[in-house]
């Protein structure tokens, strides 16, 4: 029996298999609320090291997975331009002045706004931390991105919210189409003599690669219809007016509640009894949808033991990271003037987000890569 | 089962219809081999089974088309899924998600089959098509017969009536286009299935096909395929053979024909040798050429030489490294040892457009050279891309595909006109050999005896051609010299007689019925005039 095969049957074991998409998200959002609550450097470094080290231990080789690069620099830039901002668009803070640069004029219409100047040390620290806190949820966010199969997270979105999930598939599959064709008409390229420079250089490239992505999407939609997608079931008209109305009802509860929730002046019977109410009957509405869709998930992703374990690390390190700042306040958000500490207590609770990596199973190894070596040419 | 009344489909703007006054049905149980010359509505034909056409084309459709006796006019292709299986001609751009496994769930899940059932018909159906160790990989590391087999796999699985596959090999090599169509006949025999199949290598459907249905200049007609096939434009060689042999009834299938070839044989006790003199100087001289993709080396030491006047042609299975080499040689593609010599030239060290002048390639997906509004205007940049007198370009079109207006859009070019288009804006920088690449994907047999005609000639002006293909009849008649490569090596080299025959994937048909270094029916004909 092939490898392969192996795999298949142990797909259900809890040796080698990817976790529910859901649970790595879960997880990742947990430890991205717990960077959210505190500025200390220390742990910020912190989290983003367990994050890493997550990733490194549980990701597989698809694609999505190798995006976890793309998120760190993008990390790194944040923190880049926060720190820049806060040099050049200094205020008067006051504290230590580390350099005065030259200030630039600006005009009365600017005023309150101050181009460079002296930079203060705080300024400079408070646009470091909240820098990092930024660039550490994104890391997490990242994270998440290269663990969980976006593919297989749609799959579990409610079934009435199947046919946009779908959608939203078949959109992240046109990427890599794209690139391949990309990789295709460029070598192309040199076959063909130059086109010159600028647009009539570019339009080479995309007019190719477009009617490619066209004409495959034209077959794909073609294809997806003759097995059967979007066949709208057997709903009365009845039920449908119910459904709407139902879904409706709780979309338009949800925005007053959200509203008069975050709007502080609105009459407060507008705010939670709103937002609950609009909240049931969107569940209430999305089941009645879910209903009449005759669509059948086949061997849905299983909840187990290793999706407990991440979920609990996740959500464990960010409800006690959010009592971190009553209990030791310092060490949550540090005040700029003094230099940054770390108690066993913080080291523990980021460190509680590396459950994962020792305690969940493996991602199955690699299908053998049996591309030929054609369609690596091509 | 399903049926045609007086269909007659046609777009707007086009002067005649595609498909006119059609009468058609199909019984339960039977395969029906739909066969005719590209470009006229073999698709078409098929895609209005279950409404594709006209849902997904546009166009005006009249008359009716009739499932079980109730008309599907008007009714959309996924309420006709669970009846109607269709098989797209590309799998890979087809599918929907990432694994085997899924894809063969995937269009029950739309119908909402129970989770029980699922899994089962999942199982049955891997076993059926013998992908049973693929079901975890991913659709986009499979070989080619290996998505088509999973693309067969993934409408059974929604146990239709009626499967409807639209040229399911005309991207395989041999064996893979062998096996998927062996597929096809066992699901015929075991599952009592209904299969309409749109297939230019009719030779390997033929045998088992119940009924041709041949389309033809907008007309349809449909019958018994040796009564049909005596008057039909597309044959297959077995069939020509038949035709000139006199044979009746015709034989179907080499095997048929063998039992018959005594009396022919000695009519053509004095054979001909195919007269083989090539003695232009060397217009190209590889050695040792190794490409290697990272770690996977597509094409391991291999020494080519292609002379003036002479046509060289590289076989092997999809993925033998046929296409690394022909890009190797011609510069654009990286190499990783070895010497190319094109007349005192490396194609790979000097400029592109040097590069072109030395040695022209024309790839697989031909269109990708392509990327103006019309055909006048490729033309006009191939002339000033090539430096060559306005005109040059559009002159060797028409030598090569009279008859192509100015005005039309390369995308709407059939695949030999738009082949010819690339082929003429290659040839417009006047390169010394000329590469070519699986060139036969989608063309007829009518089509074929063209490009045959163009390669010859091109190869009597003193260019050196070079063609990789699996298409073992075009080899048979257009090759001087024959390279089979496997794995990335040589395995076998020389001329067409000594080389085809080695291997049975290899030989073409007149060699299978007659032997004796026969290859073509066209060497028969001579022979006999």
């Amino acid at each position: 029996m092939t490898r392969a095969s192996l795999n298949g049957l142990g797909r259900r074991a809890d040796a080698s298999r990817t976790l529910h998409p859901v649970a790595w998200w879960v997880w990742a959002l947990g430890l991205a609320a717990t960077a959210s609550v505190v500025t200390n450097p220390w742990m910020l470094v912190l989290v983003v090291l367990v994050v890493s080290i997550v990733v490194v231990a549980r990701r597989t080789d698809a694609p999505w997975a190798l995006s976890f690069r793309l998120y760190l620099w993008f990390a790194l830039f944040i923190v880049v331009v926060r720190v820049l901002l806060r040099v050049m668009l200094g205020g008067d803070s006051g504290g230590t002045v580390l350099v005065v640069l030259p200030e630039v004029p600006l005009p009365d219409v600017a005023r309150g706004v101050r181009l460079l100047g002296p930079v203060a040390l705080e300024s400079v620290l408070a646009g470091l931390y909240d820098g990092m806190r930024l660039a550490t949820i994104v890391v997490c966010v990242g994270a998440a991105n290269a663990l969980a199969n976006p593919k297989r997270l749609l799959a579990s979105l409610p079934p009435a919210l199947y046919e946009v999930g779908t959608a939203v598939v078949v959109a992240l599959s046109v990427f890599p189409q794209l690139a391949d064709s990309l990789r295709r008409v460029r070598r192309a390229r040199r076959l063909r003599g130059d086109a010159g420079r600028g647009v009539g250089a570019l339009r080479r490239v995309v007019v190719p690669v477009l009617e490619d992505a066209l004409e495959r999407s034209m077959t794909l939609a073609a294809g997806m219809d003759a097995r059967g997608y979007g066949r709208s079931g057997t709903a009365t008209p009845r039920q449908r007016a119910v459904t709407g109305s139902l879904l409706l009802g709780g979309l338009v509860g949800l925005a007053v509640g959200v509203y008069a929730f975050l709007d502080s002046s609105a009459p407060r019977v507008l705010a939670v009894p709103m937002l609950v109410t609009g909240t049931v009957l969107s569940v209430a509405g999305l089941a009645a949808a879910g209903r009449r869709v005759q669509r059948v998930r086949y061997r849905p992703d299983p909840w187990a033991r290793g999706e407990l374990v991440a979920i609990a690390s996740g959500l464990g390190a960010a409800v006690l990271a959010v009592q971190l700042p009553v209990w030791q306040p310092l060490v949550a958000n540090p005040p700029l003037g003094a230099f940054p500490t770390v108690t066993p207590l913080a080291v523990a609770i980021v460190l509680l987000g590396l459950l994962p990596a020792a305690l969940i199973p493996e991602p199955p190894a690699a299908a053998p890569a049996s591309r030929t070596p054609q369609e690596v040419a091509t | 089962m399903i049926e045609l009344r007086d269909v007659t489909f046609g777009y707007d703007d086009a002067d005649h219809p595609v498909l006119r006054d059609v009468d058609l049905r199909l019984e339960e149980g039977e395969l029906v081999l739909v066969a005719g010359r590209t470009g006229t509505g073999k698709s078409t034909l098929l895609r209005l089974l279950n409404g594709l056409v006209p849902r997904f084309s546009g166009g005006e459709l009249a008359g009716d088309v009739l499932v079980d006796g109730s008309s599907i006019v008007g009714v959309a292709p996924r309420d006709l899924a669970h009846v109607v299986g269709h098989v797209p001609q590309d799998p890979l751009a087809g599918f929907v998600t990432d694994t085997v496994e899924e894809e063969l769930a995937y269009g029950m899940e739309q119908l909402g089959i129970d989770p029980g059932t699922m899994r089962r018909r999942v199982e049955e159906t891997l076993d059926l098509l013998g992908i049973e160790d693929l079901r975890d990989r991913a659709l986009r590391t499979l070989s080619g017969g290996q998505q088509q087999r999973v693309a067969i796999g993934s409408v059974l699985t929604m146990h239709p009536r009626v499967l409807v596959l639209d040229e399911p090999t005309s991207a395989l090599d041999p064996t893979a286009a062998e096996d998927v169509l062996a597929t096809l006949a066992r699901l015929v025999d075991d599952l009592g299935l209904t299969v309409v199949v749109a297939e230019h290598r009719m030779e390997r459907v033929i045998p088992f096909a119940d009924r041709l249905v041949l389309v033809d200049d907008t007309r349809v007609r449909a019958g018994e395929p040796a009564e049909l096939l005596r008057t039909s434009s597309v044959a297959p060689p077995v069939i020509e053979l038949g035709r000139l042999a006199g044979w009746d009834p015709l034989p179907l299938s080499v095997r048929a024909a063998r039992r018959r070839r005594d009396a022919l044989r000695e009519r053509l006790s004095d054979r001909r040798s195919r007269a083989v003199t090539i003695a232009g100087e060397d217009q190209l001289v590889a050695r040792g050429v190794t490409v290697a993709h990272g770690d996977l080396v597509a094409v391991r030491d291999v020494s080519v030489r292609v002379r003036r006047g002479e046509i060289v042609t590289v076989m092997g299975r999809n993925g033998a490294g046929k296409s690394s080499l022909l890009w190797a040689l011609q510069g654009a593609g990286k190499r990783r040892a070895g010497s190319l010599d094109v007349r005192g030239e490396d194609p790979a060290t000097v400029k592109a457009d040097r590069a072109r002048t030395l040695v022209g390639l024309v790839p697989q997906t031909a269109g990708d050279l392509l990327y103006l509004e019309t055909v006048a205007l490729e033309c006009a940049a191939a002339d000033q891309q090539a430096d060559a007198v306005p005109g040059t370009c559009r002159t060797l079109l028409d030598r090569l595909a009279p008859g192509i207006a100015d005005a039309h859009h390369p995308r709407d070019l059939s695949e030999g006109q738009r082949l010819s288009l690339v082929l003429a804006i290659v040839l417009t920088a006047r390169p010394h050999v000329i590469a070519l690449d699986e060139p036969t994907r989608g063309l007829d047999y009518g089509a074929k005896v063209e490009l045959r005609r163009i390669l010859r000639d091109l190869a009597d002006d003193g260019h050196g051609v070079l063609v990789a293909t699996h298409d073992v009849e075009f080899v048979a008649q257009v090759a001087d010299t024959v390279m089979v490569m496997a794995q990335g090596e040589v395995v076998s080299a020389g001329t067409p007689e000594q080389v085809l025959p080695e291997s049975p994937a290899f030989a073409p048909q007149v060699w299978k019925i007659l032997g004796d270094g026969w290859l073509t029916v066209d060497e028969v004909q001579a022979a006999l005039a």
